[in-house]
């Protein structure tokens, strides 16, 4: 009776409720955006991280889990590689640096260098990405390397070709030659797609404000990934993780080792700008609630003398209440599905350079909570309507 | 004839104290199957209350109030609720339909809240709607209606269920005399071809011509019943040639 009265109404006014289900599509629209910049932006910020095939991060003691601050000296890194449990462990270092494109833009300058996140890591240990084409890195301090797929897609690159790295060796411009064996995926870091090459190849290209503290002595980098031993349970494995930190910070002097969520919300700039997308997107859903409440306490206001006979021609609370909640449910659905369809339909013709990403669980989460919106902001009306008097139709209040 | 309804020493009390306000003070009376009865005075006579203590909107302070042998005012709520939609027709004074259903919509309903309408509920609306002439109106939002045309859609609402008692409550307050006859004519015709006990609230005593009764009613209290054929005529008669007016 209660779904019976809400169709009606719904259709006998379309008009009027297909404009808040636009609200609504308005709302969906700028929620599943933040979202999928939120998701975009922190990506492009901390993919690699993400994506380490480690558990643990190893930062240098006093660097505030900074990776820029952060110096681990080979010697550490062999240290904690004989700690038990641990299975491997390799250093990484960032860096940035550009690839020269040849040829020319249409107006006849050259093109503008690629900025690229320069990340080295050691053949075969933890921090060496899988390939999706091509191979591993082979050689130690061969003149080869590993590029992410948007490295590939924006300067043209494919598995065997050659390419040119420029880089500042303190106020000289130098010009390094690598070739691709392997195109990995989803390895962002710092807002850039990455190139990785081994370690020791990277210390000769990375930029150096002085040219005379060559690295090769250096021979340290800035973090450590480490690959655990670990129980197939995943809580298990969870705490394993976290005694395995303090073992290794125990165990090997001068160090902090902190789990990969803990790195990657750490980085630079993550946390605040995941806090400021988020920030928007509950402000959005705050307000989401305020209109659809606001209008359908409206509509509960206007209705009194209609509800009024209807409870006393003997319509049951319950009847009135379902009619109100299924009403509020369907037009914010209505709204929710229009707005997701123009959103992702945009989104398949969204340029490469626009860091948005919609994945499965952010678009889940936005489009749960937006659902959401309509019953709790309908609570009130709703409430409104079950206590409207019978006798309101007979002009009489008790 | 049985008696549909009947009303037992009924008072109703607003307010507590010094500022307590007698608005039914100890009224009796019954209504038969099939017998149409007006229930008239002036404002504040208490009249409405009346109304609405019959249709199990009000509690009484005291008293009984029996429809079909059950004692409305010892009812819990909830039940009333039940009772109402089953036992009860209604018309209002305003705002009587649904704006969003359309005339048979509106008539159905009353079928629908006692669990389903089938095909035959359909058939049923359709039919009684066509006997009050508005077979061509079926399909009409009340909007699209006149106040004449939505007072009957209210009517064939108020019978279509086959209630114990019909209550309406200023059924001509907004029609002109003549569509105020029609409807009130209508009305009567029905509740005694299905032998209905019918009560109707109204100012305009020039209607009480086609009741069989007249209840009037002065603060709280019966001040006079009104039986006989020619004095209701002569009592209707009265008002047609002083006007409208609160006897």
């Amino acid at each position: 009776m209660g779904a019976y009265l809400a169709f009606k109404e719904l259709w006998r006014n379309r008009g009027r409720y297909l404009l808040v289900s636009l609200v609504v599509a308005l709302l969906t629209a700028l929620v599943l955006f933040v979202a999928g910049l939120g998701e975009g932006l922190g990506l492009g910020n901390i993919e690699y991280l993400k994506n380490l095939d480690a558990q643990l991060v190893v930062y240098q003691a006093d660097a505030q889990l900074l990776i820029a601050g952060s110096r681990i000296p080979r010697a550490t890194v062999r240290a904690i590689e004989r700690v038990e449990g641990v299975v491997a462990a390799g250093p990484i270092e960032f860096s940035r640096v550009s690839i020269v494109l040849p040829g020319t833009t249409p107006q006849g300058t050259p093109r503008r260098p690629l900025d690229v996140s320069l990340i080295q890591v050691e053949p075969g240990r933890p921090g060496e990405p899988p390939v999706r084409l091509g191979r591993q890195l082979l050689n130690r301090r061969g003149r080869e390397a590993i590029i992410d797929a948007l490295v590939a897609r924006r300067a043209g690159l494919s598995v065997g070709d050659e390419f040119t790295i420029q880089s500042l060796q303190g106020t000289r411009r130098e010009f390094y030659t690598l070739r691709v064996v392997g195109i990995s995926t989803s390895q962002q870091y710092s807002i850039q797609p990455s190139v990785i090459v081994p370690l020791l190849t990277g210390d000769q290209i990375k930029p150096k404000a002085n040219v005379e503290d060559r690295p090769v002595s250096d021979l340290s980098s800035n973090v450590v990934a480490v690959k655990l031993d670990l129980p197939a349970d995943p809580r298990e494995a969870q705490s394993v993780v976290t005694a395995m930190g303090e073992r290794l910070e125990d165990q090997v002097k001068g160090i902090e080792a902190v789990d990969i969520k803990t790195a990657y919300e750490n980085t630079p700039g993550y946390s605040a700008q995941q806090g400021t997308l988020n920030t928007q997107r509950y402000f959005a859903l705050v307000i989401g609630v305020l209109v659809l409440g606001g209008f359908f306490q409206i509509q509960a206001l206007q209705k009194v003398p209609q509800i009024g006979v209807l409870k006393a021609i003997g319509a049951s609370n319950l009847t009135v209440a379902a009619a109100s909640l299924i009403q509020i449910t369907l037009v914010t659905l209505v709204g929710v599905f229009i707005g997701s369809v123009v959103v992702l339909t945009l989104a398949l013709t969204l340029p490469v350079g626009i860091p948005i990403v919609f994945t499965p669980q952010t678009v889940a989460t936005a489009l749960v909570s937006l659902i959401m919106i309509g019953p709790v902001g309908g609570l009130v009306s709703i409430r409104y309507s079950l206590r409207v008097e019978p006798l309101t139709a007979l002009g009489l209040s008790s | 004839m049985a008696t549909a309804l009947e009303v037992q020493n009924v008072t109703k009390v607003y307010g507590s104290g010094d500022t307590a306000v007698t608005a039914v003070n100890d009224v009796s009376f019954s209504v038969a199957e099939g017998e149409f009865v007006a229930l008239v005075g002036p404002s504040g006579s208490g009249k409405t209350t009346m109304l609405a203590m019959l249709a199990g909107l009000l509690y009484p302070t005291s008293g009984a109030i029996y429809i079909d042998g059950q004692d409305l005012s010892k009812m819990p709520d909830a039940q009333r609720t039940v009772f109402r939609r089953q036992r009860i027709g209604f018309t209002f004074q305003a705002n009587n339909l649904l704006p969003y259903l359309t005339a048979r919509e509106n008539v159905e309903i009353m079928l629908r809240l006692n669990g389903g309408c089938k095909r035959e509920c359909t058939t049923q609306a359709r039919d009684l709607l066509t006997r009050l002439g508005l077979g061509h109106r079926l399909g009409n939002l009340p909007r699209q209606l006149s106040g004449g045309e939505q007072q009957r859609v209210a009517i064939a609402r108020a019978l279509i269920h086959n209630p114990a008692l019909v209550l309406a409550d200023e059924p001509t307050a907004s029609l002109d005399t003549e569509r105020a006859y029609q409807v009130v004519e209508t009305f009567a015709d029905l509740i005694h071809a299905q032998n209905r006990a019918g009560i109707m609230v109204t100012h305009d005593l020039r209607m009480c011509v086609f009741v069989d009764r007249i209840i009037q009613m002065q603060d709280g209290r019966i001040k006079r019943i009104i039986a006989d054929r020619s004095e209701i005529e002569a009592f209707a008669a009265a008002t047609q040639r002083s006007g409208k007016s609160g006897a």
